[in-house]
């Protein structure tokens, strides 16, 4: 409770002094809006409607772009960790695209998909995909051997063995490799909807986007904060009961790993 | 106990559990082969408890790794119960040295673990089972403590509750003892003999502790390295439960220790 209150105390304090700055009349403000003009955006757009249908579009496109990524890059990590054609073809396809800004897809999503819900997805899942398989492949090899050898004297093998002992004792990097994928796939989806407008929806991109376009700053910081916040409450909604289990489990203290 | 089938109706000598014939095994890499383990032959009964004792290198660990199907030997064969070993399973159980045990599963998750992979139980039966085992440990209390919650003995007891659970036929443990402090290895030693005394299970134990292997053992084997042999058998005479620190046990200690030197090679230069 100490805790919290501290914290409030702290962004109290952080909007209080943009407040201060704003009264010293040295910047204009269509460059620097007050916290109550930002407040205020944010309280018509939750009024009218717009905010939370944009904060709807971006997190299902998030959400079924982070999904299929998933789908796609566990299995192909497991696969390159413990087979040498996939690590050696597919694995270092991954290495490098690893490292290709998820931006970088945009030109080419738009080319091959057009101004499309596909466009969206397809960059999500580009950013997703990679993360994912190096994280799940690196824990997968990083198991200490000794728990497969004791699976199969136990009698544990084929798909019991990788369901039951691989897939668990390679958990703390998995999730490592989920945040990460999910950090990537937030990060290539709000550049793709800043760059594209899809006629299908109208995602928080958008709406930073022509924040942009009208002059309006406290549109583009509303929208900002509204991001900001997101991002927070995923990683607690989203890994928050896996990074708890990891800690009683394990005695890991995943925040620190 | 005359059960017999004998073509003659004389009682017949009961079969060994175990029978290791001939086993040879190389490592090979591409720059050198290194010859692990030489023409090692060996039986060991029902309920018997033998020990395999050597230095580091005479390939004691790989031996256990053959019988337990981990490995392939590259000449001989291995059969249990009359059967021949291809790989691993679940009548021959092996009890590692440290942290085997499945950290993201309790102690009574990891018991359960080996008995789920024994057909015909129900849920019931495994369950009882697994407190079962955890009681005759000792652990009872701590069945739903995580892993990373007990202390090095404690693990090593919930190990051997593992490995005991699903019944395995033979049971070998690879140092299960070596990393743990001194007091809490000769209570093992004391729980794992009373639990030998009323299980009678046929176990294959490695170290390289020749006190641990005459306190526990009913019959001590002696290897060497390079290559791998067996040197010697000692039986061990003496009444269980016995002390490590009695003095008719330092006497086989002193015995096998000072033949396990006359094995070890100086090395040359």
């Amino acid at each position: 409770m100490k805790r919290f209150a501290l914290a409030f105390l702290f962004f109290l304090a952080l909007a209080g002094a943009w407040q201060l700055m704003v009264q010293t009349g040295r910047w204009s403000p269509v460059l620097l809006p007050s916290p109550t003009d930002v407040a205020a955006y944010l309280w018509s757009a939750a009024q009218d409607g717009t905010l939370f249908a944009a904060i709807g579009v971006t997190l299902r496109r998030l959400l079924v772009g982070y999904a299929i990524g998933l789908a796609i890059g566990l299995p192909l990590g497991l696969l390159s960790s413990s087979v040498r054609f996939v690590e050696d073809t597919v694995g270092v396809l991954a290495l490098g695209l690893q490292t290709l800004p998820s931006v970088c897809w945009v030109p080419l999503a738009l080319i091959w998909f057009g101004q499309t819900e596909g466009a969206m997805l397809f960059v999500v899942i580009m950013g997703t995909v990679w993360s994912v398989m190096i994280a799940t492949d690196t824990g997968a090899r990083t198991i200490p051997r000794v728990y497969a050898r004791a699976a199969r004297t136990m009698g544990s093998e084929g798909f019991h063995k990788w369901t039951r002992v691989i897939l668990p004792a390679a958990l703390p990097h998995l999730i490592t490799g989920m945040k990460q994928g999910w950090a990537f796939a937030w990060r290539s989806l709000m550049a793709a909807e800043i760059y594209v407008t899809v006629l299908s929806g109208f995602g928080l991109g958008h709406l930073l986007h022509y924040g942009r376009e009208l002059n309006a700053m406290d549109q583009v910081i509303a929208v900002m904060l509204v991001i900001v916040a997101i991002g927070l409450l995923a990683d607690k909604a989203l890994f928050g009961p896996w990074e708890h289990f990891l800690h009683r489990r394990w005695g890991i203290n995943a925040r620190e790993a | 106990m005359l059960d017999s089938i004998g073509s003659q109706g004389l009682p017949q000598p009961r079969p060994p559990k175990l029978i290791v014939d001939g086993v040879s095994k190389w490592f090979r890499t591409p720059r050198a082969s290194v010859h692990a383990l030489d023409d090692i032959n060996l039986a060991v009964g029902d309920g018997e408890f033998i020990c395999l004792v050597g230095p580091s290198g005479c390939g004691k660990s790989t031996l256990l790794d053959i019988i337990a199907g981990l490995t392939r030997a590259d000449a001989g064969r291995v059969t249990a119960d009359g059967q021949l070993v291809e790989g691993p399973g679940r009548h021959r159980l092996v009890m590692f040295q440290e942290s085997a045990l499945f950290p993201w599963l309790t102690a009574f998750g990891n018991v359960m673990f080996g008995l789920k992979l024994v057909p015909g139980l129900s849920r019931a039966e495994r369950q009882a089972t697994a407190l079962r085992y955890l009681r005759m440990v000792g652990l009872e209390r701590f069945a739903h403590a995580n892993i990373h919650e007990l202390s090095g003995g404690m693990r090593q007891r919930v190990a051997f509750a593992r490995s005991l659970a699903p019944d395995p036929h033979v049971l070998l443990m690879d140092e299960p003892l070596s990393a743990l402090d001194a007091l809490t290895r000769e209570q093992l030693y004391a729980d794992i003999q009373r639990i030998q005394q009323d299980r009678r299970k046929t176990i294959v134990l490695v170290t390289h502790n020749v006190r641990e292997a005459v306190c526990l053992g009913d019959r001590v084997i002696l290897l060497s390295p390079g290559p791998g042999r067996i040197r010697e058998s000692f039986p061990i005479h003496l009444p269980r439960p016995r002390d490590v620190n009695s003095i008719q046990l330092a006497e086989y200690t002193e015995r096998i220790t000072s033949a396990l030197k006359g094995y070890i090679v100086p090395e040359t230069v």
